[in-house]
């Protein structure tokens, strides 16, 4: 008989190869919509987190388009001013006039007084940065009104973040330094950056001095409790009469080079490192300021979308490792009609690379389309990102993510699957179990559950690991957010104000929806590592009860061997969690606060009492399974 | 008798078992009526799939009967529930498979003090009788291996030593012999003979003939029914093994 062609052989092989992991697939539905679902949270959480790159980009250039927007802001401090003196002092008039004749600005606006000031609005107290403009709309840089009017005398026009985290809107009374103003409008503007970083421009600071003590910035977040708001000149003057420093001018600058801002920034500010010369902001680094507001939740989300997909590699690793306990038979039939055991490994591999493409596609699409609900520009901006582009080299990286995770939690099962005598394979031969001398003699000492439960955990001591490293990854979640609410509990109760924060309120959405991600994998995962022990336990199991145990007994003993790995993991989650936190709050320049002990205490208890109910389930449904039928099997 | 308590260890009354139904329906156990005396051994015989080993499952209450009553040391357990079965089967019955189903990562000691240890035995009572157990017998320096380690008439000898951990009122053996060669068959019969000699209630299910004709009294089962009952008088009166024909 002559020999196909070696490519119709590879085709043929190929074809072979997915129709035996399709029907493989379509036969254990269930198994694979759990495989389907760890890998597509992963990736979505993966596709989120690269999708935070540069989202505030676009709605900054929106925003600056939309108020005429500066291309340099400097900021002026003068000499003390005398009583009635209504322009800058000649100290600062110089200053402007080198800077609007200097080569290369084409255009400038101010300079606008600065009145450091302290703003109560319904019991909350604020430092605001009340900067003095002319009725008349500025050809540079001028805010844009989102709701209300802009400013007239009496009137405060205040920026958008600002007046949220104030509970401030239109027509609401206001004190600034102890005066009484209108809220006229709501504003929005790309020469400073939104509430509450205002003051974090590069190497800036909030230019007017405040008068009254005790201060109302934060001393926990320094300058990050104060807001922007716009007033008349005149109102302006009569705040900064109260200031014992001197007075502060902003100045802003047009460029015929724009894009060159922060270049001629850098360069003048070495050019004029004396006290009082002027500070030069650019619009790059103004955008960076913005980007502050999302920073924290990339910083989460970048090592939660990691950690994600480490769970969702023990989640495949232990669903895989399942599969193969029940593919044995399988395995031998295919050895037995001929195949090779790399056609055997490729069937079983093929089986999860075709779920792990389709969890991609899933995790991508979730992924995208949920980014605009974390991602949303902040009311300091105008505009919205909406769905980040989704580019091709982030598709790329999601999808051999996901790849990789069915890989790496597939290859060595299969491999050993294939590996496996065809005899023992067809005998349904499970994996010989490990023994440990040590834990067998101590079990023996413990009640009947506890005695089961020690032996099926020593038994497999490599899945005993990928549950607890699964219960500390989540644990490290639960913990973070814990510790996230601690320390921002502890910053609130620190200052006087009372306003929220806008950055603290993304982190925390942010953190939830991680700890949700992670919660949810852990739960598959849990639910999948009780299946596979129940699986590879039901032998023991069955002869456990034909010696006397009772169904009640072997289950909790399964329950007691997902709980005694899921013990040193929930208690390793305490540092690791904290650990998480301060990495991702910036080590050693935040406050942080450890959460209280009966927190962690209720995190580790909660996360223990959930694998034990979630144990139960598949533990009970194996101690019901009659061991007669399974001692009999064994014999088949 | 009314009930099959009396005198008998072992009892069943119209006992069936069935798989199934309508066209598909299997009488693995048809109408079956026993009485195991204290003391005796039983050998039953059959084919495959004759239903030996269901019944020996239903009588040590592994299974349960779809109709019928099954009695056991005077109670009737037909309708306890799994964890009275449980009790029972960990104080009054020792089951012998003929694939052993010993523990592999347990040695032989650790095997043998398993039903002691569920039962709930303090450790070192549980081991001292394990290692009088695989005195008894002949592996008393086998006790520190592991099955993977000994001949499979060794392995049957720690499963038959595991039966008797916690002195069962009856041992009911599942063929066996059937995973031995010769000399593994006649160490086994040997240590059976012991156990006959003491008093011992044994049920044997076998195919093997010689092996049945080592019993007091042999039943032959097919299709789930017994089809005939023999007394025979080798078994309490003879060596076990000569009379099988095994010993030279």
């Amino acid at each position: 008989m002559g020999r196909a062609p070696r490519s119709r052989i590879i085709l043929g092989r190929t074809v072979l190869i997915w129709r035996l992991a399709g029907r493989d697939l379509r036969h254990r539905p269930a198994q694979a919509l759990l495989l389907l679902l760890a890998i597509t949270a992963a990736t979505a959480t993966l596709t989120l987190g690269l999708a935070l790159h540069g989202v505030t980009s676009q709605p900054y250039q929106r925003t600056r388009a939309a108020t005429r927007g500066p291309d340099l802001v400097a900021q002026l401090s003068g000499t003390p001013r005398r009583p009635g003196q209504r322009s800058p002092g000649p100290q600062v008039l110089g200053q402007v006039k080198a800077l609007v004749h200097a080569s290369g600005v084409t255009g400038h606006s101010g300079p606008y007084l600065l009145a450091g000031a302290v703003v109560r609005a319904h019991g909350r107290i604020a430092g605001v940065e009340a900067e003095g403009r002319s009725q008349t709309p500025a050809a540079l840089d001028q805010p844009k009104v989102t709701a209300g009017s802009w400013v007239r005398g009496g009137g405060v026009v205040l920026e958008r973040t600002f007046a949220e985290a104030l509970g401030a809107g239109v027509g609401d009374q206001v004190t600034l330094n102890g005066r009484r103003f209108r809220v006229t409008g709501i504003a929005v503007a790309a020469a400073m950056p939104p509430y509450p970083n205002l003051c974090y421009t590069p190497g800036g600071g909030c230019p007017a001095p405040f008068p009254e003590t005790p201060s109302p910035v934060n001393p926990h977040l320094g300058p990050g409790g104060i807001g922007l708001a716009w007033v008349t000149q005149p109102d302006a003057r009569v705040l900064a009469s109260s200031d014992a420093g001197s007075p502060a001018y902003v100045l802003n600058l047009k460029l015929k080079d724009p894009a060159g801002a922060q270049a001629f920034a850098s360069a003048y500010n070495n050019a004029h490192q004396v006290a009082g010369a002027p500070l030069l902001n650019s619009w790059a680094g103004i955008r960076t300021a913005d980007g502050l507001l999302v920073q924290g939740e990339q910083s989460v989300l970048s090592p939660g979308a990691w950690l994600a997909c480490l769970l969702a590699v023990a989640s495949v690793a232990v669903l895989a490792g399942g599969r193969m306990a029940e593919h044995t038979r399988r395995v031998g039939l295919l050895k037995a009609v001929g195949s090779t055991p790399g056609l055997v490994a490729a069937v079983l591999l093929a089986g999860n690379l075709i779920l792990a493409l389709a969890a991609a596609g899933a995790g991508l699409a979730a992924g995208w389309l949920a980014a605009p609900l974390i991602t949303g520009p902040g009311a300091g901006l105008v505009g919205s990102p909406g769905a980040p582009s989704l580019t091709l080299p982030t598709a790329g990286l999601v999808v051999a993510v996901a790849l990789a995770v069915a890989l790496t939690a597939t290859f060595v099962p299969a491999v050993r699957a294939a590996r496996t005598s065809t005899v023992s394979a067809l005998a349904d031969a499970a994996r010989p179990p490990r023994r440990r001398a040590g834990l067998i003699a101590l079990s023996a000492r413990l009640p009947v559950p506890l005695l089961l439960g020690v032996r099926l955990t020593a038994r497999r001591p490599r899945r005993a690991v990928l549950s607890a490293a699964s219960v500390a990854i989540t644990a490290t979640g639960i913990v973070a957010v814990l510790t996230f609410h601690a320390t921002a509990g502890l910053e609130a109760s620190g200052g006087p104000g009372g306003l929220g924060n806008p950055v603290y309120d993304r982190d925390e959405q942010m953190l939830t929806v991680l700890t949700i991600v992670l919660v949810t994998l852990a739960v598959l995962n849990v639910i999948v590592t009780a299946w596979a022990t129940v699986l590879d336990a039901r032998h023991s199991s069955a002869l456990a009860r034909a010696l006397g145990a009772t169904p009640q007994q072997v289950s909790a003993g399964v329950s007691a061997a997902q709980l005694l790995p899921a013990l040193p993991g929930a208690l390793l989650g305490i540092p690791l969690g904290v650990g998480l936190f301060a990495a991702a709050n910036g080590a050693g320049t935040r406050v942080l606060a450890i959460p209280p002990a009966w927190w962690l205490a209720a995190a580790v208890l909660g996360t223990l009492v959930t694998v034990a109910g979630l144990t139960t389930i598949p533990a009970r449904i194996g101690a019901r399974r009659p061991a007669a039928a399974i001692l009999q099997s064994e014999l088949a | 008798m009314s009930e099959a308590g009396g005198t008998a260890v072992v009892g069943a009354r119209a006992l069936r078992k069935e798989y199934g139904r309508d066209a598909g329906l299997v009488r693995a156990v048809d109408g079956v009526d026993l009485d195991v005396a204290a003391g005796e051994t039983l050998a039953v015989m059959g084919p495959s799939g004759c239903g030996k080993s269901t019944l020996l499952h239903l009588l040590g209450g592994l299974d349960r009967p779809t109709s019928g009553e099954l009695w056991l040391a005077g109670q009737r357990i037909d309708r306890l529930g799994e964890r009275a079965l449980a009790r029972l089967r960990r104080e009054a019955v020792g089951f012998v498979f003929q694939a052993f189903h010993l523990m592999d990562e347990l040695t032989a000691a650790e095997n043998v003090e398993l039903p002691a240890l569920l039962a709930g035995v303090p450790p070192r009572k549980a081991r001292r009788r394990a290692t009088g157990l695989l005195e008894q017998v002949g592996l008393a320096d086998r006790a520190g291996f592991l099955p993977s380690a000994l001949s499979g008439g060794q392995r049957q000898r720690v499963a038959v030593a595991r039966a008797l951990a916690n002195e069962p009122l009856v041992v009911l053996a599942d063929e066996p012999t059937g995973n031995l060669d010769s000399e593994s068959t006649l160490d086994v019969l040997r240590l059976f003979d012991s156990l006959h000699t003491a008093g011992q209630t044994l049920v044997i299910v076998t195919h093997d003939a010689r092996i049945a004709a080592t019993a007091d009294r042999l039943i032959s089962m097919r299709d789930g029914a017994f089809i005939d009952q023999t007394r025979l008088t080798g078994g309490s009166t003879g060596t076990l093994g000569a009379l099988a024909g095994l010993e030279g």
